[in-house]
């Protein structure tokens, strides 16, 4: 047999038909669907008269358009009644803007129609989608996973095939429960060595795209190995996964470990029993054969690898937080060079500025790639007894899901943020795109633990610097960027 | 889908590098549950000085008159050039949905983002990657020629500049099928129900949990 990466044995097992040209039919195992890339799919599904292949390998929930702040204290119940109706619309209504609601009533009146499961506002399971579907076991090992949303490569933390797709494919997956792909190059990022106390996936994400740049995985599922990679545990390989899209990768995964399986027993949507045990012997298969061959191999020191800061508007506009903004004077490329001054402008800073010098208007600490309880944890072990700095304006802690924000609040950690300084929030994506109500004005400043620091993402003319949630907290503490190993 | 099949008309080039699906089609206009309707918000925190919201009349807005395609020259432009990794970051359909109806239905490249290199052809547009010094020439020619007029040939798989230069382009067999027959990708895979059925039927054995 010819040794096979994890991806090649993802891949194959899915194929359920290959044209000459290598234009395959992939099968998808799981669907998640939110309120923004959805409506005109199923409006397609209801142009064609056409009806979802299977409805019970999808999961819906609204996440991007819903408020964090001013929701009801009380839930409605997950059982369809009167009273629960009725609930449900005080959390609906909360929703200021018509647009967003509307787009979040599309996706319940879609779910309805079609006989979809979905986690609506005020169910205790709502979250952000690629939060809810690890913590439901909805992401299992061996599963391809779609979702029109790029940070579906979260999900191959799990050793799942899994990307994101846009609205064209949303409907074709929900119609054929297939996909028309054609395979990926593989990249393998081995990070051996052991990372330094307060250096996280983050940390190695973001040093790894500053290295390879934003496009250098384009065209490639990537597979994250090596000690560093193995000692994290789900919840930190999730963020690697998640900006293996700012990579420019469609996929990221790890392969299934102890680590893996002690995690997904137990959850709600995982196997149990003897169908358990199947399961966990067929995962374990799910691990690139010795020698099997990667296009490209990319290897990492962890132990080289320090806090990183973005200082641009581009992911790969990152140095570690002992550095300074980088002289576009010193780059060669002209076309780099251009790019390195027109975000010096957007950002507002000058060249050769040490990180640390960067003082900071808001905080926030959320998203798909930072937002489950052991990010919660981090950022409270560095706000623990200390108060978020005077000159800072707003700083915002967003649980990924319902069920994060329970755990957290049993931990105590909403008391310690509290305390601090930081307001707790309600679930949902929040800050890290602004599409609720949660944004910067323009010019305002932000250490933001979510994935993307383009032009205008966290509200217009905004400036976003990606960190990790650590840093975040002791840039809250500080006003200014510092480097949390050096907090006592 | 509409067909694609032979596209002459004006190139606009957009000098930047990594241009991003946040700022092709800013989020606020993600709102929106229809298909069309977002061309005159395409580059919005670009094109305009003043911020745009959903609803508002654009013809009322302030112009970045600095901002390539406001130039009276490109006015009318259908194909788009641009740099390296263009369409980076989010999975949003609505990048290639508003291009369109800007009036882009060709992009050429250097490289592009993979979702939105995949999205373009499922709404009847082609993405054409060349090397990036041919793309850095038509940038110069565009430049320097106002009127720069191209026209792709997708059956032939040619660009050909206004000085009769033929330009070679790869696309992919499946993909150019689909564009220049205006093909439903849908119906085609459905055509394989049985296939897909007796695949399931596997799939059931072997990871029963999946099927639960």
């Amino acid at each position: 047999m010819i040794a096979q990466t994890l991806y090649d044995k993802l891949w194959q097992r899915h194929v359920v038909r290959q044209e000459e040209d290598g234009a395959t039919l992939l099968y998808i195992d799981r669907h998640l669907v939110h309120e923004v890339t959805s409506p005109q799919a199923f409006e397609g599904l209801r142009l064609a008269g056409r009806k979802p292949w299977r409805t019970d390998t999808v999961l819906a929930v609204a996440d991007h358009n819903v408020p964090t702040t001013g929701l009801p204290m009380e839930h409605p119940d997950v059982q369809p009644s009167a009273a629960a109706a009725k609930i449900y619309q005080r959390w609906f209504r909360c929703i200021e803007d018509p647009v967003s609601r509307l787009q979040v009533e599309t996706l319940d009146r879609n779910c309805a129609e079609f006989g979809i499961t979905e986690f609506r506002m005020g169910d205790p399971r709502q979250g952000i989608v690629h939060v809810i579907g690890p913590e439901q076991g909805a992401t299992l090992p061996g599963m391809t996973v779609v979702c029109g949303d790029s940070h579906t490569s979260t999900h191959g933390a799990l050793a799942a095939l899994a990307f994101g797709i846009g609205t064209s494919e949303v409907e074709h997956v929900l119609a054929t429960q297939c996909l028309v792909s054609k395979k990926s190059k593989t990249l393998l990022v081995k990070i051996d060595g052991a990372a330094g106390i307060g250096v996280t996936a983050k940390d190695m994400a973001l040093a790894l795209i500053g290295h390879i740049g934003t496009a250098g995985g384009t065209g490639a599922a990537i597979e994250f190995a090596g000690a560093a990679v193995r000692a994290l545990s789900v919840e930190g390989r999730m963020p690697l996964c998640s900006m293996a899209i700012e990579a420019g990768a469609r996929a990221g995964m790890v392969a299934v470990d102890d680590t893996a399986l002690a995690y997904l027993q137990g959850r709600h949507l995982a196997p149990k029993g003897a169908q358990w045990e199947q399961a966990a012997a067929y995962w374990r298969t799910l691990v690139s054969d010795d020698g099997a061959h990667f296009d490209r191999v990319v290897t990492l020191d962890a132990a080289a690898i320090k806090p990183q800061v973005t200082w641009g508007t581009s992911p790969e506009m990152v140095v570690a937080v002992d550095g300074a903004v980088p002289d576009p004077a010193q780059e060669g490329d002209p076309v780099k060079r251009e790019a390195m001054e027109r975000a010096l402008i957007y950002m507002g800073l000058q060249p050769l500025t040490p990180i640390s010098q960067i003082s900071l208007d808001k905080i926030f600490i959320g998203s798909c790639t930072n937002s489950r309880i052991e990010d919660l944890r981090a950022a409270a072990q560095v706000a623990r007894g200390r108060k978020v700095a005077a000159t800072i304006k707003q700083a915002l802690v967003v649980p990924g899901s319902g069920l994060v924000k329970s755990q957290a609040e049993q931990e105590g950690l909403d008391r310690i943020f509290i305390d601090a300084g930081f307001e707790w929030r309600d679930p949902g994506c929040s800050m890290c795109l602004a599409m609720n109500a949660d944004r910067l004005a323009p010019g305002e400043r932000c250490a933001s633990t979510s994935n993307r620091n383009f032009e205008g993402r966290q509200g217009p003319g905004g400036r976003t610097h990606l960190v990790s949630p650590a840093m975040a907290a002791a840039a809250a503490v500080a006003g200014r960027f510092m480097d949390v190993r050096t907090l006592s | 889908m509409e067909k694609f099949t032979r596209l002459e008309g004006i190139a606009a080039p957009l000098d930047r590098a990594n241009v991003d699906t946040d700022a092709i089609i800013p989020k606020q206009f993600l709102k929106s549950i229809h298909r069309s309707g977002f061309g005159p918000n395409l580059f919005d925190a670009w094109r305009y000085l003043d911020h745009g919201e959903p609803g508002m009349d654009h013809r009322q807005r302030l112009q970045n008159p600095d901002f390539i395609l406001n130039r009276p020259r490109y006015q009318g432009a259908k194909i788009l050039l641009a740099r390296e990794n263009f369409g980076c970051g989010s999975s949003r359909e609505h990048a290639p949905w508003a291009l369109r109806d800007y009036g882009f239905l060709a992009i050429i490249a250097p490289s592009f983002a993979d979702i939105f290199y995949n999205n373009c052809f499922k709404n009847g547009m082609l993405p054409i990657v060349l090397d990036a010094a041919t793309v850095d020439r038509l940038f110069h020619e565009a430049d320097a020629c106002e009127g720069y007029t191209l026209t792709v040939d997708l059956a032939r798989q040619t660009v050909v500049t206004p000085g009769g230069e033929s330009i070679p382009f790869a696309v992919d067999a499946f993909r150019k099928d689909c564009l220049l027959n205006g093909l439903d990708v849908i119906g085609l895979t459905l055509r394989h129900v049985d296939e897909i059925k007796a695949y399931e039927a596997r799939r059931r054995r072997e990871e029963p949990w999946l099927f639960a």
